[in-house]
């Protein structure tokens, strides 16, 4: 048998609160996180959409300003939910040669690529600052978070557009189980509410335009869903060995059961209409976990409120649970947070970590009329689950034919 | 054209912006490296927002001369003359 892996820590800042508790309450009560971009960029370049789900505490109000200033948002983000996920996770005492980091983002450091690009532009190779190099790096919230916790065991980037944050787990799952660290700090980050990312997936037709009502934009499942509404922040997950937790007599939350990655090799950034690839990521997560079908009681879904990416995870879903996903229950929870894309895994898995352990599921708002075609059991009221041993799934998927898994056991 | 004095307090709000160290901690003894902890990338940094403050150019080949305040100080006042 693989080493058992445990959830210990968890750590958020997102557009329904600037930590797991703050996220969780507004989670069961639905709130939503989407509103209109105050910034003069908006109108400047005429956007075609003007409103985001940006975070509700700014980094600058958990960070020093000299830490702020030599970190690209998406790095600042993680670093909020990673010191969070650590001080959760009540470790006082570890290995630093066995302590690892993998730590996701979709996009990186985009603000502080294109600001240099303006300033090199407007004034010269001079004022390109020093510090734009380790600030626009993808690898820059992995590192930065290595640095701040001492993490010496590795620091891993999984990039793989939205799936990335859950791609972290899978890759925490392996540190541990092949011996390489007994505690990896896994989550994703994403900063890119930009005007030149809003313009590019607004020109691919991915963004919802209901402008007039941002709160209403993320609709998951929802007849009347034009596209995903854009996120930001970060979630952070102390993941464990479970012989290292119990030693430490540590708070568990969960179980990280399973995980499993697969890719389309279908279209660039089209889903597989039949979800052949997600439906092996769903099976082989389960074979990974032990776990069975009939076990899983909830699947945080991916979700994302485009009109052609929801039914696929549905047909994938009902290939790999069959007529069980009847009895399943699944929280589409971007119709609140929007789409945190590389950090949209890590930030769902959270919410799937605290189903499990407080028994009840978050939300799924906006579901006015369900589209016909995906016939799933969706929580749109606070929902409880039962005592006993129950599983839980979230999955993600991502530009590029990315599918990934994770499989979460109940304790 | 600037005193010492007034370059030293321009040089020092430069470093507490990039570093967080007190002003006041800026001193004409100090090194850069050895006192003030100052690594390379934020002495980069420091060197360009003091060019525009001071309106100087300091050259990157003359950067690693400047190894206390003092030197900073008395290169800058030198460049404005």
């Amino acid at each position: 048998m693989p080493r058992k892996v445990v959830i210990t820590g968890l750590g958020a800042t997102t557009p329904i609160g600037g930590d797991v508790p703050t996220m969780w309450a507004n989670s069961l009560k639905g709130v939503s996180g989407a509103r209109a971009i105050e910034a003069d960029w908006v109108e400047k370049y005429e956007l075609p959409v003007t409103f985001a789900a940006q975070i509700t505490t700014p980094a600058s109000e958990v960070l020093s300003r000299v830490e702020a200033k030599r970190m690209d948002p998406s790095t600042q983000f993680a670093v909020v939910a990673a010191r969070e996920a650590w001080r959760d996770s009540g470790i006082e005492d570890v290995d630093k040669d066995r302590l690892a980091v993998a730590f996701a983002t979709g996009i990186g450091g985009v603000w502080t690529l294109l600001d240099a690009w303006d300033t090199l532009r407007e004034k010269g190779p001079r004022r390109v600052l020093p510090m734009t190099v380790p600030m626009l790096m993808p690898n820059g919230p992995a590192a930065a978070v290595s640095l701040d916790l001492g993490a010496r065991a590795g620091a891993h980037t999984p990039v793989s557009a939205c799936a990335s944050g859950t791609e972290a787990l899978h890759q925490g799952l392996e540190l541990i189980r092949s011996g390489k660290a007994d505690v990896v700090m896994c989550g994703g980050a994403e900063a890119a509410i930009h005007p030149m990312p809003i313009a590019a997936f607004a020109a691919m037709q991915a963004l919802s335009r209901r402008n007039s009502e941002p709160e209403l934009a993320s609709r998951p499942y929802d007849t009347g869903r034009d596209g995903f509404v854009m996120g930001e922040g970060a979630g952070a997950l102390v993941i464990e060995a479970e012989e290292h937790a119990l030693a430490r007599g540590a708070r568990i939350y969960a179980e990280l059961a399973g995980t499993s990655v697969t890719a389309d090799a279908y279209h660039i950034t089209a889903p597989d209409p039949q979800g052949l690839g997600a439906t092996r990521a769903l099976k082989a997560a389960l074979f990974d976990a032990r776990a069975q079908a009939e076990d899983v009681v909830h699947v945080n879904a991916h979700a994302t409120s485009t009109p052609v990416g929801d039914k696929p995870e549905y047909t994938a879903l009902r290939a790999a649970l069959g007529h069980h996903l009847d009895q399943v229950a699944v929280s589409a929870t971007k119709s609140q947070t929007g789409h945190l894309l590389g950090a949209s895994g890590a930030v769902e898995a959270i919410m799937t970590v605290l189903a499990l352990h407080e028994r009840t599921m978050p939300v799924t708002i906006n579901l006015d009329n369900q589209d016909p075609e995906i016939p799933l059991d969706v929580v749109t009221a606070p929902r409880d689950l039962p005592a006993g041993d129950l599983v839980a799934l979230s999955n993600s998927f991502g530009f590029g034919g990315h599918n990934a898994v994770i499989v979460l056991r109940s304790i | 054209m600037a005193s010492n004095e007034e370059i030293l307090a321009g040089l020092a709000e430069i470093v507490n912006e990039e570093t967080g160290l007190a002003p006041e901690s800026v001193e004409m003894d100090k090194s850069f490296t050895d006192d003030l902890d100052i690594d390379s990338i934020s002495m980069m940094t420091i060197v360009v927002n003091a060019e525009e403050k001071f309106g100087v150019r300091i050259p990157d080949e003359e950067v690693k001369n400047l190894k206390t305040v003092g030197d900073a100080v008395n290169f800058i006042s030198g460049a404005q003359a």
